[in-house]
This record gives structure tokens, sequence and C-alpha cells, in this order.
């Protein structure tokens, strides 16, 4: 059991961290609250689900394809929806929430409301220390490991990198240096839901595929961020672990533990909120005037 | 004859003068007098339904509009209501008309508890946190389904009263007195130090405010009142079921309160009274039926782009100027201000308009 919890904890952790550290670029860049951010989680699993199964494509090549016309989406949405409303930040809010609503029910009304399932992408077990892993989780887990690297690469090793972390440390002295922070935005919405695309896309073979699979992701992914301190990517990777390690427990070692998963997560932040209101590793308030 | 005579000069000088002011009469009025003229027990039911979000709306502008303590997890308070006055009513038989005030209070007190866990959050935090409420809540329902019907939830409850029209005069009469109670309190004494918490709560705090017991006090009321339309809710429709926790309620009610226009009471209820018979009246369409939420999106976000702060500020401004001294509203085909006889045609700079939420 020990080994079980290790291993689901490790996996899910990896998908939540990819989301995660999306929503938070997002909001530490741009300040938009993305709602419609597992949406295109939730559209990169469609995507791929048509590609393979009805389109006949490969695996790699449904995998790109999806990617790349769910990053499309997003910048267009955002150019078209979200930038003409930036100054106000609740319409920003709802048309976030509106986006995340239509998605779904486009959804609902081009597939239907039955889960649909994505075969494997490798078949087969590694057996290791005792417990055995299918390849398809480790796969989960190496593609996490490798596009948090990337981003870290990204964001620490590039000069676009480092304009986004410059803009999102202080939006108008950015601009003032020159950078152009419309374009820093878009590129930065751009990659987060790139990593979003790629977690719908590679964790989709062990979850099946519903117009609604958006909305847990999404609750656990706003608990994770506020866990760590909104904007944090350290604290988006850490919460993620701890929130997918209590997961994990939960549901093996308590009886009603499918329920109360959600339950013990959400506690947990609760429980942070109430020790550090700017969370794990969150910058304490400024006062905004 | 006196009283008349000086009900009919109070209504002249003080609501027929605005052009607002006079088109919410003309609805408070019409909506008591629809069942009298047409009793469609269908529309009934939607109107009935629309009365009780109303009140959830408006309940929710005053804690996120005015307070600025942006709720995203308002639907906990309307489940407690509904599930309070619901098991209440069921196991212990007692009559519903003392269990919706039950249903309020439950609701209260789970404001009060969710306003004390977020006193020391911010802005985004404070929404996301709050999100998390009702879910944390509706993972326990699931986990104990003896006591809470699981997934069907509380069925079989006692109807307040038997008939759609008395049903519909049960809603209508007590959103209209909530919304008023609501509104009159948000245009007090109280509702300006809520102002004053959300544009700066530090400065507010400095003023000898006692902020947290402000924030604790309107995260109650606001929840008695959701908690009350949640519990009308439940025996409307004799059943008290997950739906009321859902995330799916504490979003519409977010779409509702700013698409109406946030900090103004009326702009939610205005929202709920357009919104929610449209997606009814659209659900009744055989191929509209399964478009209607992503029709209901789309009008949202439309709507949104050309009113970006919201449906009825934009339509009151329309209507209506602001004097640029004593900044009292005025109908718009006035040449100088109804109180200090300014002129109005003196451009008001737009940041000015933007002050006055009266």
């Amino acid at each position: 059991m020990l080994q079980d919890i290790l291993v689901t904890g490790l996996v899910n952790g990896g998908v939540y961290a990819l989301l995660a550290i999306g929503f938070s670029l997002i909001f530490g860049v741009a300040r938009i609250v993305n709602i419609a951010h597992t949406a295109f989680y939730m559209l990169a699993a469609y995507c791929f689900y048509t590609l393979l199964t009805r389109g006949g494509l490969g695996f790699a090549l449904a995998g790109v394809v999806a990617v790349v016309s769910v990053v499309a989406l997003s910048l267009l949405c955002y150019r078209l929806v979200i930038e003409p409303v930036r100054e106000h930040e609740s319409a920003v809010l709802i048309s976030t929430i509106a986006l995340g609503l239509i998605f779904q029910e486009l959804m609902l009304v081009a597939y239907g409301g039955h889960f649909l399932g994505v075969p494997s992408t490798i078949d087969g077990v590694v057996r290791l220390a005792g417990v055995s892993i299918p390849y398809q989780r480790l796969l989960i887990l190496v593609v996490a490991a490798v596009m948090l690297a990337a981003t870290w690469f990204f964001l620490y090793h590039t000069r676009t990198g480092l304009a986004i972390r410059a803009t999102a440390n202080d939006l108008e002295v950015a601009n003032l240096m020159g950078m152009n922070v419309h374009r820093v935005a878009m590129v930065t919405v751009g990659f987060s839901v790139g990593l979003a695309a790629i977690a719908g896309v590679v964790a989709t073979p062990v979850t099946s595929v519903h117009p609604h699979m958006w909305l847990d992701p999404l609750v656990i992914m706003l608990a994770i961020v506020v866990l760590g301190g909104l904007g944090s990517l350290k604290g988006s990777v850490i919460g993620a672990l701890i929130i997918a390690y209590v997961e994990a427990i939960t549901v093996f070692t308590l009886p009603e533990g499918a329920h109360l998963k959600g339950v013990a997560a959400l506690g947990i932040m609760v429980a942070v909120l109430l020790a550090r209101p700017e969370g794990l590793f969150g910058v304490a308030f400024e006062e905004e005037r | 004859m006196y009283l008349l005579r000086r009900t009919w000069s109070e209504i002249r000088s003080e609501i027929l003068i605005l052009p607002s002011r006079s088109l919410v009469l003309v609805w408070a009025i019409g909506l008591l007098a629809l069942p009298l003229v047409y009793s469609d027990a269908y529309v009934l039911r939607i109107l009935t339904m629309t009365c009780l979000f109303a009140i959830f709306a408006a309940s929710w502008d005053l804690l996120a509009g005015y307070t600025g303590q942006v709720n995203f997890g308002h639907a906990l308070f309307f489940g407690a209501g509904a599930y309070g006055s619901a098991l209440v009513s069921l196991k212990l038989g007692v009559s519903p008309w003392l269990t919706v005030w039950l249903g309020a209070a439950v609701a209260a007190l789970f404001g009060y508890l969710s306003g004390f866990l977020c006193l020391r959050l911010r802005g985004s935090y404070l929404s996301l946190a709050t999100l998390a409420f009702p879910l944390i809540g509706l993972g326990l329902l699931f986990a104990f389904p003896d006591f809470s019907g699981g997934e069907l939830g509380v069925s079989g409850v006692q109807r307040l009263i038997v008939g759609a029209t008395a049903n519909y005069y049960v809603a209508c009469v007590s959103m209209l007195v909530i919304v008023f109670g609501l509104w009159m309190i948000a245009d007090s004494r109280f509702g300006i130090v809520l102002h004053a918490i959300r544009d700066d709560e530090v400065a507010a705090r400095a003023s000898g405010i006692n902020t947290p017991r402000y924030k604790l006090a309107v995260f109650a009321l606001s929840a008695a009142a959701a908690g009350f339309a949640g519990a009308l809710f439940a025996h409307y429709l004799r059943v008290a079921g997950p739906s009321t926790l859902e995330v799916a309620l504490s979003f519409q009610v977010v779409i509702w309160g700013i698409f109406g226009g946030v900090a103004t009471i009326y702009g939610p209820v205005v929202a709920v009274f357009i919104l929610y018979p449209l997606t009814e009246w659209l659900g009744s369409f055989k191929e509209f039926g399964e478009l209607r939420l992503l029709i209901f999106a789309v009008i949202v976000l439309l709507v949104l782009l050309f009113m970006p702060r919201g449906l009825s500020p934009w339509v009151r401004d329309k209507i209506e100027a602001q004097c640029p001294r004593c900044k009292q509203r005025n109908g718009a085909w006035r040449k100088i201000c109804r109180l200090c006889s300014a002129p109005l045609q003196a451009q008001v700079a737009r940041a000015q308009r933007l002050v006055g939420h009266q």
C-alpha cells in the first residue's frame, strides 16, 4: 500500500504541477484568474481522443497536433475575449468562467455526455520494488519532469523568460524598460496553456474523457496554487505534491476515501491559509493603493 | 386624505423624478399584479425560481460588491439553508414556516465561520479559498449518505403552501422585502463602512473602524439572506439535493452579479430576472434544449464586451446623469440639477462618474 501511495501521489502530483504552474504564470504576469485553464486541459484531451481514435493518427502526431491547436485556440480566445476587457478585473473573471462553460457545452453537444476512453499510449508494466507500475504512469511522470525542467530553463535561462519574470514582478516598470508587455502576456498565455494541454494529452489514458472533467482538476489546481502562494512557481510544484499525496493517502487508507479525498485536500489548503494567509511561498501582501 | 396626498407627493418627488426608481416601482407592482392577470402555472414556476435566485444574487452582491470579499463559494450558504431547513422539518416534523428561519440561521452560522476563516485573506486568495468551502461540504455529504441522502439529497420535504399562485406570492414578497432590506442596509452608514473596507481596508482601520467585526457581520448577514433563499428553494422543490452546493451554482451567482453590475444590489436582481427566464425559455425549445447553457455563456460574453461594468450601470448612465456639483442623480433630460440647480451639461469627468454608487 505504501508503494501505491508513493507512485499515485507522484504521478498525480506531476499532472497537477503542470496545471498549477501554468495557472500561476498567467496569474503572475497578466493578473488573470483563469478559470478556463483546465477547460483547455479538457479540450486537449478531446482533441487527442478524436485524432487518435477517429482520425487514425499515431500517438506522437496526435499529441503534438492536439497541443498546438489548443494553444492556437487559447491565443485566439485571449485576443478576442480577454484583451478587450483587460482593465475590468471582474469582467475578465466571468469571461474566463463563460469560456469554460462554452467549451464544456460545445463538447457536450459534439460528443455527448458519456465517458470516452483512450487506449494506453504504451502497454505493459514495470515491476519496481514489489509494486507494478504501468508504463503509462511512468510516461506521465517522465513527461511531467521533462516539462518542469523545460519550464525552469525557459524562465531562468532565456531572454523571454526574463521578460516574463520581470513583468510578473512589476508590470509598469517592465513596460518602461521597453518590454512589450502585451506580447509577454500573449507568450505567457500560450506557454501556460501549452503545459495544460500536454498534461491533458498524457493523462487521458489513465482517466476518462467527458465534458465535466475540467471541474475537479480546476478545484484541485486552485487549491494547490493558493496553498503554494499565488504566482510562486516553487510553491506550485511543492503544493502539487502535497495535495497529490494527501489525496493518495486518503484514498488508500480511509474507508470512504474516494469521497473524502477532495475534502482532505481542500482541508489542508484551508489549514495552511489559516497559518500563512499568503500561502507557503507567497510574498506577504503589500498594500496596493 | 392627508396621508394619501402626502404619499402621492412623496412618490412623485422621490420616485417618479428618477427614471430608474420609476422603473423599479413599475417592476415591483408588475410582479405583484401578474398572477391576477396571467396565472399560467409554468410561467409562475419560472418566476418563483427567479425570485429565489434574485435573493441569492443580491446577497452575494452585499458581500462581494460592497465589501470586496469576492466569494466564490456562495452556494455553501444556499445549501446550508436548504439542507438545514429540510432536515429539521423532515426529521423533527417542525412546520416549514419555522424551519425556513432556522435554515437562515444555520446559513448565518456557516457565514460567520467562513468569514472567520477568511479574515486574514485578501483578493484572489479569498476567492479561491472560499471556492473550497462548499466542496468540502459536498464531500462530507457524500461520505455520510445515511444522514444526508447522498447523491439523491433529502427528498419529500413538506411544502410551505399549496398552489402555484400562493408559492409565487411567498417567493415574490420575500424577494421584494429582502432585496429592499439589503438595499437599505447597503445605502446606510453600515454600507458606507463596507465601501470603505473594500476600497482601502488599512485606511478604514486607521479611521477607527473595527474591520474584522464588520466583515464577520456582513458575512453572516449575506449568508442569512442566501440561506433563507435556499430554505425556500428546498421547500418549494420539496428536495434539498447536492446540486445546491455545486461549483456550477457558485459560478452562476458570480456571473449574475457581475453581469448585472456589482455594488448596486439591484444589478444582480436585474441580471437574474433577465438571464434565468431567458435560459429556461430557451430550454423549452427542443432544438435549443441542449444548447441552453452555451447560449447563456455566449450572451454573457458578448454583453460584457460592450458593457464591461455590467448591464445596469450601463443602462443607468444612459437614462440618468450625475450632478457635477452635489453628486445627486438626475433624469438625463434635465438641464439643471433638481437639488442644487447646477447646470448638468458640463462634461462630467469619467473618473468622477465612477465614484458615485447610489
